[in-house]
Parts: C-alpha cells; structure tokens; sequence
C-alpha cells in the first residue's frame, strides 16, 4: 500500500518537476495579486499592515485554485485516471497521494514565497512564523477540497468557474481561521487556537476529503 | 422500472410511475394547504399581533424573514438527506427530489436574506452587516448555486445526479463549520456592538403568526417541489411507456392538439 | 385589529418601505416560481409529444435505457 502510494507522489512530483513552468505561473499570479493592492487601497503603512494578513491569504487562496484544475485534468484526459480507478489499490490513497504532490508543487512555493511579499506589505517580522505556519496548515485543506470540486468538474465546459463557485464558499473556514491566526497574532491574543484549529481542520479533510474525491472520480469517469 | 425496485413494495413510491401520479394528486392539497395557511398567517402577523415595543412595525418582517431562513436551511438538509439516500439506495427518485429542491431552498435563501437587509436598515442603521447569521446565510446561497449549477452543467442525467449528491453532501459536512467559523470570526471583529443574536421577547399572537407562515412556507415547498419533479420525470422516463401513456392523455385532454 | 384605518395599515408606522419591500418581493418571487414551475410542465408535455412524434412511436419506447436517444429541445430552466 505504501508503495503505491509513493509511486503515485513519485510519478505526480516528476510531472510537476517537468512541467515547472505552470508552478512558476501560479507563484507569480500569486506575487502579483498581492502586489496589486497597494496600488487599489493606497500605500499607507499603517493600512497595508492591517490587512495584509487577509490579502496574502485571499491570494494564496486564488493561486490555489487556479492551479485546482491541473490536478486531475491531465490523468483524466490520457487515460491514466481510468487505470488508477480499475486498479485494485483503494482510490482514497493514491488520491492522498495526488493531493500530497499537488501541494508539495503548488502549496509549499506560495508558503515559501509568502514571508517576502509579507515585508512587502510591512507585516510586522514577529508575525512572519505564524503566518508561514497558518499557510502551512491551511493550504493542504484547501487542495483536500478543491480536489473534491475538481473530481466533480472534470471535462465539464466552463469548468473552472463551476470550481470556484463549488470550492470556495468551503474555504471560507479556512480563510477566517488562517487569516485570523495572523491578525491574533498582531494583536497580541496568540495565535495557537486558531492554528489548532486549522490543525484539526487539516486532519478531519485528510480523513474526510480523499473519499468523498475517490467518489467523485468514480462519477465523473464512469 | 428494472426489476429489484419493483420487487420490494415497500419502495413502491420510489418507482417514478408510482410516484408521478400520486405527486399529481397530492400536490394541489399542499397549495390549498399553503394558501390558507398563508392568509391566516398575514392576518394574525399584520392585523392581530400588536406593535413591537422597542422596534415598532418593522419588526412585522419576521414572519417571512424566519420562516424563510428555517425553510432555506430544512431544503438544504432535505437535499442533502435526499442525496444520500440516492447514492445509498441507487433510487432516481431521491436524485430528482433533492434536485427539485433546490431552486425553492435557494429562492428562500434570497428572500431571507433581502428581508434580513431591509429589515436591518433600520434597526441597525445598514442594508448589510457582516454578521454571523446574516453571512452564513450569504454562503448558503453560494452553495445552493453551487449545486444547481454543477447539475446543470453536466449534460448527462446519471453523472449530475451523483456529482450534485456528492456535492450535497459535501456542503451539508461544511455547513456547521462554516456557521461556526463565522461566529468566532464575528466576535473577533464586531465586539458586542450589535448584538442581532438576541431575540426579541415575543408576544404570544407573534409566535403563533410565524408558525403559521412557517407551516405555510413548508406546504408550498412540497407542493412546488412535487409539481417540479413531475416534470423531471416525465423528462427522464421519456423512453417508457407509462410517459407514453400520459402523454396520450394530455393530447386527448389539449383535444388532439400538442 | 391593530389599526385605525388602512391608510394607516399601508404606512406601517413609517417603515412601509421596509415591510411591504420585504412582502412585495417574497410573494412576487413565490408567484414567479409558481409560474415557472407550471409553465415547465406544460413546455416538457409538448416538447415530449413532438419527440415522440418525430423519432415514431415504437423507437421512443424500443430504446428504454436512460439517455438513448437525445431530446432536440434543451432543458427548460426553473
């Protein structure tokens, strides 16, 4: 069982190595979106403080589900998606699997790249580890779930804005509680119930999530 | 009509030829029901139930504004309830029913929310706050969207039935974590400035006038959902012979004419 | 009775606007509904006899799987 699993997250992370250049799109749609605000808000210090725990976590939030689309589209689209389906290995792992090296290749550069445009909006450096932890944690649900809504989608017409309309009214939790951390943070509450909380998020998606898309697949490719 | 739904008689109504008649007939019931209802719920909201002492006649917006944020949120479990059942029992019937659900849940979804907004002018002082209830009201409409657009957007019958169950479901899963996250994010940044979640003490005819139209509410969403899924089944059963027979009727009924 | 005179009844002490916009709006979407979901029925009748019509009688009840023949017109909305 292990060994599939690796393989699939082997196979899946040689892919996105290969295609590397959609991972560099999505951290810069990323930088972008961030890099955007000032100039609509205004680049007082004080402003772009205060929000910048919410405008970092609504574009990763963004950057992740542009990049939702890829994580089945290929598979499904050469066949591979069909072999894995009628392969006797429980659909729930390798789907981990895919969602493991989906993050690995989309969520970790965003949460790599995240400190940097941090000081960018002049969030305070005290705050830098907990918004790189909340990212951290928060991020997996958001692949967890959306890979729920790209299973659905797949080969429709129009699909991607069908996903974000499926996906994102679902990320709201992991917005405020992700955001929320930072700004606990700021304001001096502490962060850990928040972060416990996405903790616990994280882990009842890690149970939840891969069946309902192991579900979803089975729909969407019969 | 395949053999093992027919066998148990139990499930006699989840055979849609079963089901489409007696929907026919049960369906005028519930919008007399409805209508009724209705009226005496406007007569003992806007005639008998006295003035509100501290909000004075606005509050007369409660008797749609509750029963049609109890309904949006019952249609959204029903679907969900309906969902599950279809992907458990492998019955049509559950797949039409929560599908014909859903534009009555998402239309008292958007009702509650309007009359939330003007009945929040002025007693609040704004059309919108961004206050718990109000905002997971907001993303339960997202999610009633959500639904209808995926079934719509999949063009074969038996893959939308089962990707709008699984998205059902889904959002049923979501919706205490969302309600829940948008209270604790609400007593972040509101404080105790306005406290809508404090219910206002009732008189007696004011319950009873919103129960009334609540009921009210109920009677016409299964009279609506049962004359919408009617039509769903017609549609789907196009190939059998019992539409056929219907369809003879309806043409004898119009006088030859379609 | 709550009220002096209907004029009074239409003003709702000042809040008219808010009260009847609210039942205004809530009843002419149930009507709507009403409406579409009557109207549906009547378009899928007609719609299927000219199906029914056009691919023969026999063929529309020979192929009884789900989804065998395609219908010309799309779905309605509601």
């Amino acid at each position: 069982m292990l060994s599939t699993f690796l393989a699939v997250l082997r196979r899946d992370l040689l892919l996105a190595w290969r295609g590397r250049a959609d991972v560099l799109v999505t951290l810069a749609f990323f930088v972008i979106v961030v890099c955007l605000f000032p100039f609509g808000v205004g680049a007082e210090p004080n402003q772009l403080r205060a929000i910048a725990p919410g405008v970092l976590w609504v574009a990763a939030l963004l950057a992740c589900l542009l990049s939702l689309h890829r994580l089945f589209a290929q598979d499904y689209s050469d066949g591979t998606l069909e072999q894995l389906l009628l392969s006797s290995e429980p659909a729930a792992l390798w789907v981990t699997a895919k969602v493991l090296a989906f993050w690995l290749s989309t969520g970790l550069p965003v949460v790599a790249v995240a400190p940097g445009l941090a000081l960018l909006l002049d969030l305070e450096q005290g705050a830098l580890p907990v918004l790189v932890l909340s990212l951290a944690l928060g991020t997996p649900i958001l692949g967890l779930l959306g890979a729920v809504g790209a299973a659905l989608t797949l080969g429709l017409r129009g699909g991607g804005m069908l996903l974000a309309l499926l996906v994102l009214p679902l990320f709201v939790p992991v917005l405020i509680f992700g955001a929320g951390a930072v700004e606990a943070e700021m304001s001096g509450t502490g962060a850990a119930a928040h972060l416990l909380l996405l903790g616990g998020g994280l882990a009842g998606a890690l149970a939840l999530a891969p069946w309902a898309c192991a579900a979803a697949l089975r729909i969407s490719t019969d | 009509m395949n053999a093992p739904e027919r066998s148990r008689s139990l499930f006699r109504f989840a055979a849609p030829h079963n089901f489409y008649p007696l929907a026919g007939r049960l369906a005028p019931w519930f919008a007399a029901a409805a209508l009724v209802l209705t009226l005496a719920g406007l007569w003992l909201g806007l005639f008998v139930a006295p003035t509100d002492a501290t909000q004075g006649e606005v509050y007369r917006v409660i008797f749609i504004h509750v029963p049609a944020a109890w309904m949006s949120m019952f249609v959204y479990l029903m679907m969900a309830f309906w969902s599950g059942v279809g992907l458990v029992m492998n019955t049509r019937l559950s797949f039409i029913m929560s599908q014909a659900l859903a534009p009555t849940g998402a239309m008292f979804c958007f009702v509650a929310l309007w009359t939330g907004a003007l009945w929040g002018k002025p007693t609040w002082g704004a059309y919108w706050v961004w206050d718990a209830r109000l905002t997971s009201q907001l993303l339960l409409l997202f999610l009633y969207f959500g639904f209808i657009a995926l079934t719509r957007a999949i063009e074969d019958p038996r893959r939308a039935d089962r990707a709008g169950a699984i998205i059902a479901l889904v959002g049923a899963v979501n919706v205490p974590i969302i309600y829940f996250s948008v209270q604790w994010w609400n007593t972040l940044h509101q404080g105790a400035s306005v406290s809508v979640t404090k219910a206002p003490s009732m008189a007696t005819t004011m319950l009873v006038g919103m129960l009334v139209m609540a009921i009210a509410a109920w009677m016409y969403t299964i009279a609506v959902v049962l004359w919408r899924a009617r039509s769903m089944i017609l549609e789907r059963e196009r190939h059998t012979e019992w539409v056929g027979a219907v369809l003879e009727r309806e043409m004898q009924a119009k006088g030859g004419r379609a | 009775m709550q009220w002096e005179s209907w004029s009074a009844f239409w003003n709702m002490g000042g809040a008219a606007y808010f009260v009847w916009g609210s039942y205004g709006l809530t009843f002419a979407l149930m009507a709507l509904e009403l409406v579409l979901v009557l109207r549906r029925r009547k378009d899928t009748v007609t719609r299927l006899l000219r199906w029914r019509r056009a691919v023969g009688k026999d063929s529309a009840r020979g192929s009884a799987k789900e989804g065998g023949t395609p219908v010309p017109a799309m779905e309605s909305e509601t």
